[in-house]
């Protein structure tokens, strides 16, 4: 970024098109931070307004107001009111939906009062006739005292104008505030508050007293006489009430001179489409299908790239053994890098597809649909209609889930949300379900199109949600947190997805996971490999041992070379530390190879897989060409001699999977939403218990 | 006491200046005024939340926060 570049923050009230316009002016130039370290808070993207001038374009959270009920808003606020030349916009960029022009003034009112140069960009104009719509873009221009332009951002037209707009509006430099607004409440009371500080706008010290938040330039000085404002809370609260019908009032009056609905042109295919998807019965209905589309896809679709995926990796790995000179760097390849992002490239379909529906039902506008009807049932849990949307993106991943918490205002509904969460079944356990599904369930069709391994997958995505419904009412009975529950949600008009949006969202989401996950399943394997190639004494000795062993028992050469090679994992450094805790899962159904498997994947689930197959390349044969199914399929329980992950096994394994929080990740977002250690430690223990005592049951009743 | 909790599916009310001070600031923003018009338009099971237009918003509110915003069943 250099030092010329305009810095530009986009806001606008949520389903206002405000991300077309910024995938617009941005294309592929975004940058979003999804994983720890990264800071979540803002996306950024950078634009070519001219030749000669770029910019730096913050996206915000959608919001109604710079008032903030939730975390999502307060970073809006945050943002405007910081005073730190480095971070504060040169330009903000309001985006209005054409249809709801009022109320998404109200929030231009607000920004435009903060006294920074500001431009309008009224969005979805190719509406307007349908709508019957129609406006006097000089007069609102001149009314407004702005630049304001009309835009339709999916079809990309006006983008050129609004980079145009935000040349002229930086260059001019020029703001004031829209309506002057609090000195018409009480003159006296604003004129004492103006007098605090020359170098704020009245707005924003309004601002810092009603909603308590002060930039870090203020001096103590001037604090304690903004203090001195908030004695009277009942006054604060009427004058703000009072401050929005004023707006409001000025606005009705602008948009008198400026702005005609023909209301008889107004066809309205939202109110046919909502009495289906909000009825009491088929709303439901509905609901229920698609997301039973959406497993059966998950698993029916993503299938096929998958098991291509696998077997080319298995291929490379392969070549590489037999192209390369021996040596250690071969089988650090051959064993662990290429094995390791193997198993990371996998999740690639099923991650997609995830995004891909989750995006769609967002853009659409159906999700607030949802929201509508699972209020009720999710309050019955401590939750909010909100927690919905949460527990059905912790099926893609917990991480951006949990983020999208931020929207729930009230902290006990959006603290058991974030707690309950982890249960939903993430795309990370899917490859461990995949594979162990397919290992142990045949592949047959029930009632003639049920694809039987599809509904085994279904069973555990329910037992998923329905350990976060019943972990939900045990929070809401047991947590003592007193918090008002208030709860608004628009509607917003039914749209055709846009390709873009949607395109961009699940290649930026995709993109975060393979390289947020995959450093952490790569470094992983590569620890994991050499400490499977590596051991004490012991393992060194091993050639002579087994061969000093085996003298008399009249065994072949390959047989011997596969005793040596097995015996020799036994005795690596893993060796040692899955067979440390293997009497604690024995129980369980596991030995110390799977053991391996569930110490790596603490970190994070989907290294079970990848493990097992490093494990499993290690002792392999090195002319075998086998993919890890294959590997796992063919390995035996010596005590039994019968396949080791059978009926019992399998369904203890995914059952330890489906409740145990085994993901550094999200352990670290949930501290970070919290603010405590408290919160992510009750998660990993409460949850580890919980998948210990109930695979043990599943073991121990199914064999 | 008529409020909007009050309204049946179809059915338009004119919000109470007296609602003035009760309403949420957040719903004030969001176009629920005194004097403004609101629509039922559906509610879900039990009628909670109900699902309004008021003042060209459409908004889902909960049953609780409906009831105390009185209404009047025609213009001021």
């Amino acid at each position: 970024m250099s030092k010329n570049d305009i810095k530009i923050a986009l806001i606008g009230n949520p389903n206002t098109g405000k991300t077309s316009l910024f995938n617009q002016l941005t294309g592929l130039n975004q940058k979003v931070g999804n994983y720890p370290g990264v800071t979540v808070d803002k996306k950024l993207g950078k634009s070519k307004l001219s030749a000669t001038q770029n910019a730096i374009i913050t996206d915000l959270p959608g919001t109604y107001s710079i008032n903030p009920t939730s975390l999502d808003e307060s970073i809006v606020l945050k943002t405007l009111l910081k005073k730190d030349i480095a971070a504060s916009p040169d330009v903000i960029l309001v985006v209005a939906d054409v249809e709801n022009l009022k109320r998404n003034l109200l929030l231009f009112s607000q920004i435009k009062d903060l006294e920074i140069p500001t431009v309008l960009a009224i969005n979805m104009v190719d509406q307007m006739n349908r709508k019957g719509i129609s406006i006097d873009l000089s007069l609102l221009k001149k009314e407004l005292n702005t630049e304001v332009v009309l835009i339709s951002a999916r079809k990309n037209e006006g983008i050129q104008e609004v980079k145009e707009a935000i040349i002229r509006c930086h260059v001019a430099a020029k703001a004031s505030p829209l309506c002057g607004i609090n000195s018409k409440i009480d003159p006296d009371y604003f004129e004492n508050l103006k007098k605090i500080s020359p170098n704020y706008s009245l707005y924003e010290l309004w601002l810092m007293v009603t909603q308590n938040n002060y930039p870090d330039t203020i001096t103590k000085e001037e604090k304690e006489k903004l203090l001195s404002f908030k004695q009277d809370l009942p006054k604060l609260k009427k004058y703000q009430h009072k401050e929005t019908i004023y707006r409001y009032q000025e606005i009705n009056k602008i948009l008198k001179k400026t702005y005609i609905v023909d209301k008889s042109k107004a066809k309205d295919l939202r109110s046919k489409l909502d009495k289906i998807f909000t009825h009491k019965i088929f709303g439901y209905a509905i609901f229920f299908l698609i997301l039973l589309i959406i497993f059966q896809s998950i698993f029916d679709i993503a299938s096929v790239p998958m098991d291509f995926i696998d077997g080319v990796f298995a291929e490379l790995a392969n070549f590489t053994r037999n192209s390369l000179p021996e040596g250690v760097f071969t089988d650090l390849l051959s064993e662990g890098i290429i094995p390791g992002i193997g198993g990371v490239v996998i999740f690639i379909p099923q991650i997609a597809i995830l995004f891909l529906f989750i995006a769609i039902l967002e853009e659409t506008g159906y999700m607030s649909r949802v929201v509508f009807l699972m209020d009720k049932i999710m309050r019955r849990f401590g939750m909010n209609g909100k927690s919905v949307i949460p527990l059905i993106s912790g099926t893609a991943c917990a991480i951006p889930a949990i983020m999208a918490t931020r929207t729930i205002s009230s902290w006990k509904e959006r603290l058991i949300t974030i707690l309950v969460t982890p249960f939903t079944t993430c795309s990370a356990r899917l490859p461990v379900y995949a594979i162990l599904i397919a290992l142990i369930i045949p592949d047959t069709k029930i009632l003639g199109f049920l694809n039987l391994q599809g509904l085994v997958l279904l069973l555990l995505y329910a037992l998923g949600f329905a350990s976060a419904i019943l972990g939900a009412y045990i929070l809401n009975k047991t947590l003592k947190i007193k918090a008002r529950s208030f709860f608004v949600i628009e509607m917003p008009n039914y749209k055709l997805p846009s390709f873009k949006n949607v395109f961009y969202e699940v290649v930026e989401k995709t993109k975060a996971f393979v390289f947020g996950a995959g450093k952490i399943i790569l470094a992983l394997s590569v620890i994991l490999w050499f400490l499977a190639s590596n051991g004490g004494n012991e393992f060194n000795n091993v050639e002579q041992t087994v061969i000093a062993k085996v003298e008399n028992q009249n065994l072949n050469q390959e047989e011997i070379q596969q005793r040596i090679v097995s015996t020799k994992l036994e005795k690596s450094y893993i060796g040692m530390l899955g067979k440390s805790i293997e009497p604690a899962i024995k129980p369980l159904g596991y030995d110390w190879k799977i053991g391996i498997a569930l110490i790596a994947s603490f970190a994070a689930r989907e290294v079970f897989v990848g493990t097992l197959a490093t494990i499993y390349s290690v002792q392999a044969d090195d002319e075998d060409i086998t993919t890890i199914k294959q590997k796992m399929a063919s390995e035996i329980n010596p005590d039994t001699g019968k396949k080791r992950f059978n009926f019992p096994v399998g369904m203890s394994l995914m059952v330890f999977y489906a409740f145990a929080m085994q993901c550094m990740a999200t352990l670290a977002i949930v501290k970070r939403e919290t603010k405590t250690w408290k919160w992510p430690l009750i998660q990993l223990f409460g949850m580890a218990f919980l998948a210990y005592v109930s695979s043990l049951l599943t073991y121990q009743i199914l064999s | 006491m008529n409020t909007i909790a009050s309204l049946n599916i179809g059915e338009i009310g004119y919000i109470s200046e007296e609602s003035l001070e009760i309403i949420p600031l957040k719903l004030l923003e969001m176009g629920c005024l005194p004097g403004a018009e609101v629509e039922l338009i559906q509610h879900a099971p039990l009628k909670d939340p109900i699902y309004i237009c008021v003042n060209g918003s459409h908004l889902a509110i909960r049953k609780e926060t409906a009831a105390i915003i009185q209404i009047l069943k025609s213009e001021i």
